[in-house]
């Protein structure tokens, strides 16, 4: 089930509010608003690595669904990194994982493990990822080390510096 | 009409039997895709074609594109639409109507030579199978070579594949044991060179990034292909690089001289 939350609380509050449950990782970011001439939604993926780099679970995709004209997915390339890793050998939209692109804000997604889009992870080291592409404008990538499964709740918070405010995953045994 | 090809027009300056050919004597040829990472159902790439010293400058002469050849993710042939030529380049698109890599390709092969006859110095071009029809009986002191030229570049709709890398086995070629549109600045690239199929052992090549215009320095890195005609290429910044090789004088088999040379131009993105 692909839920995304728009929320407006400040992220740490929101930790607190609203927990997650067993076996549940929550991934919150922020699209910064940004003074630009021209702007437009950043396409935004967020996924899963192991320690090898190879990717795991694709979490999230928001592209420009309604691009008038062309293939909403030509631009999908521009998440370099995702699409190297996982974007490539996707197919596009998918089910429960892609949407439509979201305006500036701070959001929330929570996958609960063994349920699409989160399959089960054998113990071990892995990343999140978050990549962010913007049309005219520019491209991040915030990668967050955790330990799968995790012994008590635990956060991990990293900061983008232009594409991306602060991404914060919480995972919880 | 398209200028001939370069290296061909400089044997023919210099002479047919002795010349060990060098990539000195010719402008670098290249094929400049306008993407090589794409998505989508289907897409269009526009090719530039053009021989110059500048990589990747407009400055020299187009390449001809009779020997112009795309081979699709299936290994089947696709016609690219060729707008014409201008006084610097040559100027096609490609419709990729399916998923996975193509290899775009200038790929000539040829023999020519010059014999005596009747007092007179005479020359000769055609292939190989003319060569005892083309060449008059009573003809003395023959001189006979062969080229085999490839410049080719590599594009991928959506996920790479293989089916468009595999070798012709004729004349000197590289094959991408590193996909050639998997490439990330930083990250080493392994490519094996093959002479008419078989390793090409010690082979020298010479690679360079793009952008020679707004640098002091040529920049040009020699390497050397191992016993298995394997060479790692290591590009530090992103952007597009060209790479050469060549190869001649008998040095791959028995017969007549042959002149072989690979360029290619491959893209490093960043990561």
């Amino acid at each position: 089930m692909r839920i995304i939350a728009r929320i407006s609380l400040p992220l740490t509050a929101v930790a607190v509010a609203a927990p997650v449950s067993a076996g549940d990782l929550q991934v919150q970011f922020e699209i910064p608003r940004l003074r630009v001439a021209e702007y437009h939604n950043p396409y935004v993926a967020v996924w899963l690595e192991d320690a090898n780099g190879k990717a795991v679970a694709n979490l999230d995709v928001w592209y420009d669904t309604d691009l008038r004209g062309d293939d909403p997915r030509k631009w999908l390339p521009d998440m370099r990194t995702w699409w190297r890793r996982i974007g490539r050998s996707s197919t596009m939209p998918a089910n429960g994982i892609s949407g439509p692109t979201q305006p500036p804000g701070r959001y929330s997604l929570r996958f609960s493990e063994g349920s699409r889009p989160l399959p089960r992870l054998a113990a071990g080291s892995y990343v999140l990822k978050v990549e962010a592409a913007r049309e005219v404008g520019g491209r991040e990538l915030v990668s967050i080390p955790f330990q799968w499964p995790p012994a008590k709740p635990m956060t991990g918070t990293k900061l983008g510096s232009k594409e991306l405010g602060a991404v914060r995953l919480s995972i919880k045994p | 009409m398209f200028a001939k090809p370069s290296l061909i027009a400089a044997s023919l300056a210099l002479g047919l039997s002795t010349l060990v050919p060098t990539a000195a004597e010719a402008h670098r040829r290249w094929l400049l895709p306008s993407s090589t990472v794409m998505a989508g159902e289907e897409e269009t790439i526009t090719v530039d074609a053009a021989a110059s010293n500048g990589l990747f400058i407009f400055e020299h002469r187009p390449l001809g594109l009779d020997d112009l050849s795309v081979t699709g993710p299936d290994g089947q042939i696709v016609e690219p639409v060729v707008i014409g030529s201008g006084a610097y380049r040559s100027v096609f698109d490609v419709k990729l109507a399916q998923q996975g890599t193509y290899r775009i390709a200038i790929a000539s092969e040829g023999m020519m030579g010059s014999y005596d006859l009747d007092g007179e110095r005479r020359r000769w071009r055609g292939s190989r199978e003319d060569m005892a029809s083309g060449i008059p009986e009573g003809a003395t002191n023959v001189s006979v070579s062969e080229n085999a030229a490839r410049t080719e570049t590599f594009v991928t709709l959506g996920a790479p594949n293989e089916t468009a890398l595999s070798p012709t086995n004729v004349g000197l070629e590289m094959i991408p044991v590193t996909h050639p549109n998997d490439l990330i600045a930083g990250e080493t690239a392994r490519m094996r060179f093959l002479v008419d199929g078989a390793p090409a052992a010690g082979l020298e090549i010479e690679f360079v990034a793009g952008g020679t215009r707004y640098r002091d320095e040529p920049g040009i890195r020699t390497l050397t292909t191992d016993a298995e005609g394997m060479v790692t290429l290591d590009a530090a910044q992103p952007g597009l690089y060209y790479l050469e090789a060549s190869a001649g004088r008998g040095e791959y088999e028995d017969g007549p001289d042959r002149r072989l040379s690979y360029t290619a131009v491959l893209e490093f993105m960043p990561l």
